[in-house]
């Protein structure tokens, strides 16, 4: 070892994770799409110049404007303009920040909530762990959209109309989040089985450490791995899921729309001609939930010792 | 005439940062009707000439160089000669004989399918020369349990079963790499039994990698020893390893421990300097409560009794496995105690028990004349979680890879001591590391970065940490190689002189147990045999079982009459 103190980035540089990350084409190319995306969604006042939600900046004249590159197109609206004349692109990048945060939050939720079941269930074992495992066996009986769908319903049920399009997006988050735990819980339930058999678990039993510290500090690192591999595959599909619920029309409000919203706005006018309305929205869309799902992939292929060549 | 013959062997792996030499330059002879031993610790790269004569190498790995004759063909030179004479020439048998046979194929399945893709003969002829095979390895009633599945036979049954297979193509040339080490004392000695009986018979030529050098001096003609992929001395077994030339050969040799007597301290030999005196003032003498050493029982077992029903639902009697069947002995302050047994014995719940990992089914543990395994108090239980102490078998999965060593050392310090300042914890550490003779910046490092014997040492250093009176060993050395195993013998033994720890010894290995051990009760399926004075046990066992096992004990010794 040399004496040179090494810096994070240092370190990581050296790290067997980005060496091969590096020799993994696919990682590189999702994860730039990802960077861009993620750039452009949360500082998109930067990005774009126009406001879709600024009514002074619209303009009716614009509305239905095609592509820039058809015939009637204009060079202002990369993308074309949907009825009301506000630019596509800015509002797919409005869109999808929404989409991102409620996929974002609702992921950790379910993270949170599963891993937290998950493992003082493996850990503690006994009826504890039977009741807690049952009911996530249950819980993966009921389709997840129509899990949420519930929860939507019991929320209009609950809330009052007024608070209800402020408080659909925690709405969401909720229904999302409550729909996929399941799998956090299986998953670390597991790990945890592995783990707590070791004999670093049994050396700090014996030197009198609680229960609660083991769990957290010695064990959850440890279980970190698979946990963060299904949370990114999971973070695809609860960007999926929001989008189905907002096009099925129990998701965002239409002022606030999400990418499930644009698509199902756009949809409308599909018949009329005006394809590219909901045509992008779905695009980007897929581009988005398939550079995840391909960095989930290799992350996992990267963290399984059991597939290393 | 030599049969193999390998000359300027070398393998290397082509890694990330480096190119790695798992052997340069190795020329070894094999003549028939020989077994030449390949003796070396973990890395040395035994197994890797074992797997080039098979051309068994795993990606990246690959033969550089040099030529592997057999009889006088070349078999590097033409890639089709290894495919015809793996399997066909040249028999192979592997260490863990609960993998190398596919549990879903009877015996028979797997023998008739070898013998039928080697030798052109049919399936009625192929059954006969199977069941001939199974009972020339010595398996009794071979014509019914040729029909049986793997599962149904015995751990040393199976690689009886893998040897008929290694030979039911008439090889000339059979690789046994660790044939043994996954078996237990009895079993290992039928099994080397049988190498040396089909050795003659059938005029094989043997290579027999292993790192055992008990194992060694009892079966094998010459011996090639082997260090980080080079060839330290090649020779006559009896030459060797009474006369060593090389200074590693000599560490070697000095570091097994001795069965026929008990020496105070391993000699470590290090560039010619015999070094015996360990370290002598420790540090955290000063801070450590000295007890005096009052001729008392520290522990005392009493009619311990552990069943485990692996039944869920019902807790009948009838499915459970009793582990340990009504065990008492007790424990002199400043003494080691040591449980010897074969796998299965039931020595490590005992253990387990006794750090109150498990509860006993029935009976009680006395720890300085209080009933541990009674209490219900969480801070009464502290008093005593600190004063017994464990250290494990696997140095890898004892240590949480996540945490620095100085929060893996701290940990313990804190929880007893939780007023402790930063500045005095920090000394505590270092004294600590320092008792166990690791330098003072290895607190700010990984576990992934020290060796097996390193770790181990770390996890001595957090065992002591709590400034313990009993300290429990549960196979502390098997996991490691034989000069680290003197090292850290030596180690505890003057941890424990100058601490006047308790020792309980847990072990399968007879002669370390004698080195380390006053006492000594052998254990067998959940049953003390006997317990007796350690020389007392070994010149004159009493029981049955105790004689058995210090016959079958592969000695090194053997070698000097």
């Amino acid at each position: 070892m040399d004496n040179k103190i090494l810096t994070i980035w240092d370190k990581i540089k050296d790290s067997d994770i980005f060496f091969s990350f590096k020799k993994s084409p696919t990682a590189v190319v999702s994860s730039i799409i990802l960077l861009i995306i993620f750039f452009c969604s949360f500082f998109v006042e930067l990005v774009t110049p126009y406001n879709p939600f600024d009514p002074s900046s619209l303009s009716l004249m614009d509305a239905f404007t095609p592509p820039s590159w058809t015939e009637d197109g204009i060079a202002k609206f990369i993308l074309g303009t949907d009825g009301q004349g506000r630019d596509m692109l800015s509002t797919i990048l409005y869109g999808s920040r929404i989409s991102l945060i409620v996929g974002f939050s609702a992921i950790i939720f379910s993270l949170v909530l599963g891993v937290t079941l998950g493992l003082t269930a493996g850990y503690f074992g006994g009826k504890y762990e039977m009741i807690v495992m049952r009911f996530t066996d249950v819980q993966l009986t009921v389709p997840s959209i129509l899990m949420a769908l519930l929860v939507d319903g019991i929320a209009r049920g609950i809330i009052s109309r007024e608070l209800h399009d402020e408080m659909a997006i925690y709405v969401l988050i909720f229904a999302i989040g409550i729909s996929e735990w399941p799998q956090f819980a299986r998953v670390s339930r597991a790990a945890t089985l592995v783990e707590k058999n070791k004999d670093y678990v049994a050396a700090s039993t014996i030197i009198g450490v609680s229960n609660l510290i083991i769990m957290f500090k010695h064990i959850l690192p440890n279980i970190m791995r698979p946990v963060l591999v299904i949370g990114t595959i999971g973070l695809a599909l609860a960007i999926i899921a929001e989008s189905t619920l907002s096009f099925l029309g129990v998701g965002v409000p239409p002022t606030t729309p999400s990418l499930g919203t644009l698509i199902r706005l756009g949809n409308d006018f599909l018949f009329s001609g005006e394809w590219w309305i909901t045509f992008f929205p779905a695009i980007f869309l897929v581009i988005l939930a398939f550079s995840i799902n391909l960095l989930g992939d290799w992350m996992r292929d990267t963290l399984n010792p059991k597939l290393k060549k | 005439m030599s049969f193999l013959k390998i000359k300027n062997l070398s393998v290397n792996y082509t890694m990330r940062r480096e190119i790695i030499y798992a052997a340069k330059d190795i020329n070894i002879e094999v003549k028939k009707g020989e077994i030449l031993g390949l003796v070396g610790e973990s890395g040395s790269g035994k197994s890797t000439v074992g797997n080039a004569i098979i051309n068994l190498i795993d990606e990246p790995g690959k033969v550089s160089g040099g030529s592997i004759l057999l009889g006088d063909i070349d078999i590097y030179k033409n890639p089709k000669n290894i495919v015809k004479y793996r399997g066909n020439k040249i028999g192979l048998i592997f260490q863990d004989p609960q993998t190398s046979l596919n549990p879903i194929l009877t015996i028979g399945d797997q023998l008739i399918e070898t013998i039928q893709t080697h030798l052109n003969i049919n399936i009625i002829e192929a059954k006969k020369k199977a069941i001939n095979l199974l009972k020339e390895v010595g398996i009794k009633d071979s014509e019914n349990r040729f029909d049986n599945y793997p599962h149904q036979f015995s751990g040393g049954m199976r690689q009886r079963v893998v040897i008929s297979l290694a030979l039911c193509c008439e090889p000339e040339l059979l690789i046994a790499d660790e044939p043994t080490t996954a078996l237990d004392v009895s079993i290992q000695s039928q099994i080397l039994e049988l190498i040396k009986k089909l050795t003659k018979e059938r005029n094989l030529a043997v290579i027999l990698i292993t790192h055992d050098m008990g194992v060694i001096a009892e079966t094998t003609d010459r011996v090639a020893v082997m260090k980080n992929g080079n060839l330290v001395e090649i020779g006559n077994t009896k030459e060797i390893l009474t006369k060593p030339k090389e200074i590693y050969t000599k560490s070697l040799v000095s570091s097994v421990p001795p069965t026929n007597k008990k020496i105070s301290r391993f000699v470590i030999v290090e560039k010619d300097n015999q070094k015996t005196i360990g370290n002598q003032n420790l540090k955290i003498l000063n801070r450590w409560k000295k007890k005096e050493i009052l001729n008392q029982d520290l522990v005392e077992v009493k009619n311990l009794f552990k069943t485990f029903d692996d039944n869920f639902f019902t807790e009948s009697s009838k499915n459970s496995v009793m582990a340990v069947n009504d065990v008492s002995f007790k424990i002199k302050e400043g003494e080691s105690f040591g449980l010897v047994g074969e796998s299965g014995s039931g020595k490590s719940t005992i253990a387990k028990i006794i750090v109150n990992l498990y509860k006993p089914s029935s009976g009680d543990i006395y720890f300085d004349k209080v009933c541990i395994n009674k209490i219900k108090n969480n801070s009464e239980m502290m008093k005593f979680r600190r004063q017994i102490q464990m250290i494990f078998q696997d140095p890898y999965s004892s240590l949480n890879g996540r945490l620095k060593v100085k929060d893996i050392i701290s940990e313990p310090i804190k929880l007893h001591n939780p007023k402790i300042n930063s500045i005095d914890l920090e000394n505590y550490i270092s004294d600590l590391l320092d008792s166990v003779e690791l330098s003072k910046n290895s607190a700010n490092r990984y576990p992934h970065e020290f060796s097996g014997g390193q770790r181990q040492r770390i996890s001595i250093a957090r065992a002591l940490a709590t400034q313990p009176r009993l300290l429990v060993c549960d196979e502390p050395t098997s996991a490691l190689d034989v000069s680290i195993q003197a090292q850290i013998l030596n180690l505890l033994k003057d941890l424990q002189e100058q601490l006047n720890l308790t020792i309980l010894f847990i072990s399968h290995d007879l002669p370390v147990v004698r080195q380390m051990c006053d006492r000594i009760g052998v254990l067998k399926n959940g049953k003390l045999c006997e317990i007796s004075n350690s020389e007392n046990l070994f010149e004159n066992p009493s029981h049955d079982y105790t004689k058995e096992l210090l016959r079958l004990m592969p000695k090194i010794e053997t070698i000097y009459n």
